[in-house]
């Protein structure tokens, strides 16, 4: 089959490699139908992710048709599926407590070593991201194996587009979760650093929650004025202080809570952003923690703040101060997605939740180095592509 | 003269003192360390441990099964190899018990017998006499808080062959029984909450 493969820093191609098979019981073959880049794939592809080797397959949005099942898999054949990003095996204490990105089964036990060093305790397996969770063969592919089908996998009725539901897989839950994890309730403002696919979506998610304004920080006109039809208002932090803004824009109280969408490759020309980017060129594993030190000035008193940006290492300077002086709430984690599946195809089904506005670019899997280049080289353009296995190469519609 | 007669006294004080205070690291240098009281980790996670020559290593897991399922695998160990990758063989006769283990040397027959045998709580088995290894290994299970199911606490001791350079060298060819028989037991929770070994193989191993 064809597959997008990562061969070193700002390196990716597509290969023919040997198609999957039914290795468990619980497995399920997938033909994929759609695949998109997500940002958190431009941190492997900066190289800033540890634990990946040349020759991985990237990609963990995906959906398709189910061709091939295990004797244990709960999918038929034909079935149209989106797939989490999260392999979770549903049945031990952290599935139980739908805290599926901790599962303690779907991680190989071989796999485990490097993130019990690193973090104490090893995660679920990811598709298509770093052997620290697992080394799963990701969805930039014509085929995936998925494990626990029985478990993960969302069957799609009829009479809705792939665009419409791709995103189940990763970025709509990931958002969703993230305006979850700032707890709110009427009145409340949201400050939001970054619009980037989880950005809009965290500001989607938290005005249907019924906040009372969301306020979205980032420098690229184009996703900013997305923001803003979204319903948001909108900083731009190369026209605007930031802080000054947010305490004017809340009757001087500050945002009651906060989202860091950005994570750990943020821009910016402050001196701890600086210091970051050097930390992280030298490779000595430190995080660009700069939108969430920011957001942790920002906030409120006593106020919430909810991290769906990816870290994978350590942060310098790190304003531990004003988390514990200002009685903060910290709440994170890779995205729970099999808990947010079901109530949110629902959404998408009723009308309320529409994605689609996202997809700038549409590629064969064929172009997929390009895609990557250009969601990494021109993000304010490239909001979001979307791949298709088996077009024609070159067969790409941009907006 | 009232500073003369206190200028003495003081000078002897401040002497007293500094005697004092030596005398007092002395004494906290001699002595033997303060009694502290047990505390309640298991001995293999002590800082320093003896076990009289002995290399003990154990671990401790929670699996969502009850504590007789897990117990039925342990009294009939010959599916054992399915989750135990050191494991290349397990011969059953009557209460002894023969583990055949892949060493960096090739495959390693330990003679053992069943010395303990609890149902449903603890099962242990040591190497025989003449056997070429000195070995005893204990499997205790105990019912976990909450839902959680069963701890499933296994410890193994024995006396090193090649001493703390064989430990080393076995541990650089990645065969460190620590972490081999962590290993193990999450593979043995796998296959007894999920049915199945997780694996990352798009294929099956030809």
């Amino acid at each position: 089959m064809r597959a997008l493969t990562w061969h070193g820093k700002h390196d990716v191609r597509v290969d023919t490699v040997p198609d999957p098979q039914i290795v468990n019981p619980r497995d399920a073959i997938i033909e994929v139908t759609a695949t998109a880049i997500c940002g958190s794939d431009l941190h492997l592809y900066d190289g800033v992710i540890p634990g990946l080797q040349p020759g991985d397959i990237l990609g963990h949005e995906f959906m398709g048709r189910v061709v091939e099942t295990g004797s244990k898999s709960t999918l038929k054949k034909g079935d149209r599926v989106v797939v989490p990003f999260t392999i979770s095996c549903g049945a031990c204490f952290f599935c139980q407590q739908q805290q599926f990105s901790a599962c303690d089964n779907s991680n190989p036990v071989e796999k485990q070593e490097a993130s019990e060093l690193l973090y104490g305790h090893a995660m679920s397996g990811l598709f298509g991201y770093s052997h620290l969770t697992g080394g799963y063969p990701g969805g930039q592919a014509e085929y995936v194996r998925v494990p626990f089908s029985d478990v993960g996998p969302i069957v799609i009725p009829d009479g809705v587009s792939d665009e419409q539901v791709l995103f189940l897989s990763d970025i709509l839950p990931t958002g969703w979760m993230a305006a979850e994890n700032a707890d709110i309730s009427d009145g409340d403002t949201v400050a939001v650093w970054g619009c980037g696919p989880v950005g809009l979506f965290a500001i989607q998610s938290a005005l249907l929650m019924g906040a009372h304004q969301v306020i979205a920080i980032d420098h690229y006109p184009r996703r900013l004025e997305l923001a803003r039809k979204l319903g948001a208002k909108i900083i731009d932090y190369t026209q605007t202080h930031v802080l000054e803004a947010l305490m004017e824009m809340t009757g001087g109280i500050g945002p009651d809570a906060v989202i860091d969408a950005v994570g750990m490759e943020s821009h910016g020309f402050s001196p701890d952003r600086m210091m970051d980017a050097v930390k992280q060129k030298v490779g000595i594993g430190a995080d660009n923690a700069h939108a969430l030190r920011m957001a942790l000035t920002a906030v409120r008193k006593g106020g919430r703040v909810s991290i769906p940006g990816v870290y994978g290492g350590m942060a310098d300077k790190f304003p531990l101060g004003a988390l514990m002086q200002k009685g903060l709430q910290v709440r994170t984690g890779q995205t729970h997605v099999q808990r947010y599946t079901r109530q949110l195809l629902h959404r998408i089904l009723e009308g309320e939740i529409d994605t689609t506005f996202l997809i700038s670019h549409r590629l064969s899997l064929e172009d997929a180095p390009t895609g990557y280049r250009n969601f990494h080289g021109k993000q304010n353009e490239w909001t979001k592509v979307v791949l298709t296995p088996g077009a024609a190469a070159g067969a790409s519609t941009g907006n | 003269m009232p500073r003369r007669s206190q200028g003495l006294p003081l000078a002897a004080t401040v002497l007293a003192l500094s005697i004092g205070a030596g005398l007092a690291v002395g004494k906290a240098m001699m002595a033997p360390p303060a009694r502290r009281p047990p505390d309640s980790a298991p001995g293999r996670t002590a800082r320093r441990s003896h076990f009289g020559g002995f290399q003990v290593v154990g671990r401790t897991v929670t699996i969502r099964a009850p504590r007789d399922q897990i117990y039925r695998m342990w009294r009939d160990p010959v599916r054992l190899p399915d989750f135990m990758e050191g494991l290349s063989s397990v011969e059953v006769d009557g209460d002894r018990i023969t583990w055949v283990v892949q060493s960096p040397d090739g495959p390693f027959p330990v003679q053992t017998r069943l010395v303990e045998d609890r149902p449903g709580e603890a099962l242990a088995w040591r190497s025989v006499e003449g056997a070429n290894i000195e070995i005893e290994a204990k499997v205790q299970l105990r019912d976990a808080p909450g839902d959680r199911g069963t701890e499933v606490e296994a410890h193994i001791a024995w006396r090193p062959g090649m001493g703390i350079v064989g430990h080393w060298a076995a541990m650089l060819r990645g065969t460190d029984p620590a972490i081999r028989g962590k290993q193990d037991l999450k593979r043995l929770k796998m296959l007894l909450e999920t049915g199945e070994i997780a694996t990352s193989a798009n294929r099956k191993a030809d």
